[in-house]
């Protein structure tokens, strides 16, 4: 579904991704995991070209990432939900959710709604359609995030730490959200420092550190039996 | 050299109101068509400022900074004379409109890269990450956000097209200023300075005075506005969940 191939990229001179090797099979869940500063961001962000890399390449579904095709590529197959939400302030929640659907998926406004109901009871949200997101709590509005990636129907779903801006108290409801979808066949690609959703979710998890993965594996390997001391020490800080 | 306390000097000021009125609708006119081309030239140079590719944001660049690092009326002379020199000057209020269109647009642009700038990263991203090109993200996701923004300003830079179309008496133009300094030099209706000016400065406040007044409530009202929205959307909403 998702192929890194010698994945490298630079910002300048700093060297972010290492000869990156990844694949992520279809309706796989994938947390990736990892210091601060390790390339996990760039990493993500490159599955849908939002960093284009420097060299090497990103093959989704088979069909070779470029900077010509990723517009529809994207759209047809990639959706994102991000650590600060970046929901369009300018429009209501209904309008965030049916805008692209309604342009780029040539959906009737009628289907776009119904969808995006749809999707809003699936995050719990319906009564909130008509209201703007800065009204909404930091948990309510990356709900509403992940309710307008579903509104795409795109087979993955990238999530770069999207819990990592929320007061805790909020944090589980957005879990929570993820947790039902993980049940469907979509695939997702998670960054997130939370090991107890990774415990329950992941078939596997990556640690990355300095641009590439050093140790993989199933979600209960890290917590019995991890090998690399970077790796043991970091989960010692983040396992509470 | 007649006072402002002259009668005759306000009445043949009177007399030739019209011709006034010629200079002020000269001027109108001509800051219509120069505002409309410097709308065009902010848009386009504006966008390219904000653009990905490194050439565009050059050529942008150095045509916001030669015409904002050099003066308006050396720009308008090098047009009309370097036109006239090689003979085929297009008239004063051709020459003119363009100048100021030229001028204003290096502004505009300005207007407008600090509008998009001011758009947080992350709405650009989301637009990508749904698979929006670049127009969709603009005219969805971008420019609404960044109307409110780019408004005031740009209000006040029509008002200062509109005074620098005074600019065009450098060349003998057609404009209220110009035809302000024929009329106090002028054969048979020289001499009466003060009243003169003071009735072609009275059109120009006018005019001007109420855009720049816009320009400043606009700015307040919008923000207001905004949050208001906010509010009554609010209410709305809990209105209607209080219903189902
Ligand atoms: N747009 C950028 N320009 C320059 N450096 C960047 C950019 N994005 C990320 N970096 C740098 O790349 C490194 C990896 O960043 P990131 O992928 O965000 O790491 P992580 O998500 O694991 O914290 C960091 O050193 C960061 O400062
Ligand atoms: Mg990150």
């Amino acid at each position: 579904m998702i192929r890194m191939e010698n994945v490298n990229k630079f910002f300048g001179d700093l060297h972010v991704l290492k000869n990156l090797n990844l694949e992520v099979a279809e309706g796989e869940k994938l947390v990736i995991i990892g210091p601060s500063g390790s390339g996990k961001s760039t990493a993500i962000r490159c599955m849908n070209f939002l960093e284009v890399p420097t060299s090497g390449s990103v093959y989704i579904n088979g069909e070779k990432l470029t900077s010509k095709n990723r517009t529809k590529v994207v759209r047809d197959s990639i959706s994102m939900v991000f650590q600060q939400f970046n929901l369009y302030p300018h429009m209501t929640v209904l309008k965030n959710l049916t805008l692209a659907p309604m342009k780029l998926h040539k959906k009737s406004k009628k289907d776009a709604e119904e969808l995006a109901y749809h999707y809003l009871d699936i995050v719990g949200l319906r009564e909130k359609a008509h209201v703007y997101p800065s009204t909404l709590s930091g948990g309510q509005q990356q709900r509403i995030a992940i309710a307008r990636a579903l509104c795409a129907q795109t087979k993955i779903i990238l999530f770069d730490e999207p819990t990592s801006a929320l007061d805790p108290e909020t944090i589980q409801e957005v879990l929570d959200v993820m947790i039902k979808l993980a049940k469907e066949n979509i695939t997702m690609v998670v960054v997130t420092h939370e090991m107890g959703f990774a415990r329950q979710v992941a078939d596997r998890i990556v640690f990355m550190e300095d641009g590439q993965i050093i140790e993989e594996g199933e979600p209960e390997h890290f917590f019995t039996s991890a090998e690399n001391d970077r790796v043991k020490q970091f989960l010692s800080k983040i396992i509470r | 050299m007649e006072g402002l306390f002259s009668l005759e000097a306000w009445e043949k000021v009177w007399t030739f109101r019209s011709t006034f009125l010629l200079g002020l609708l000269n001027s109108g006119r001509m800051a219509l068509f120069a505002l409309l081309l410097s709308l065009v030239l902010g848009i386009i140079f504006g966008l390219m400022a904000t653009s990905s590719k490194k050439i565009l944001r050059g050529i942008s660049r150095v045509y916001v900074e030669l015409i904002q690092n050099t003066p308006l009326v050396l720009q308008l002379c090098f047009l009309y004379y370097a036109l006239a020199f090689s003979g085929n000057s297009m008239g004063i209020i051709a020459t003119g409109t363009i100048s100021l269109g030229v001028y204003h647009g290096a502004y505009m642009s300005e207007v407008v890269r600090a509008g998009i700038g001011s758009i947080p990263k992350g709405q650009f991203e989301a637009a990508d990450s749904q698979g929006f090109n670049y127009i969709g993200k603009m005219y969805y996701v971008i420019l609404p956000q960044s109307i409110k923004i780019i408004l005031p300003p740009m209000a006040n830079q029509v008002v200062n097209l509109i005074k620098n179309t005074s600019c065009l008496y450098i060349i003998g133009g057609a404009d209220l200023i110009s035809v302000t300094y024929s009329f106090v030099t002028g054969a048979t209706t020289g001499g009466a300075y003060a009243p003169a000016y003071l009735v072609s400065g009275l059109l120009f406040f006018i005019v001007c005075f109420p855009l720049s007044t816009l320009a400043s409530t606009w700015e307040n009202s919008l923000k207001k506005r905004e949050s208001r929205t906010v509010e009554t959307q609010n209410t709305l909403a809990e209105g209607m969940v209080a219903k189902q």
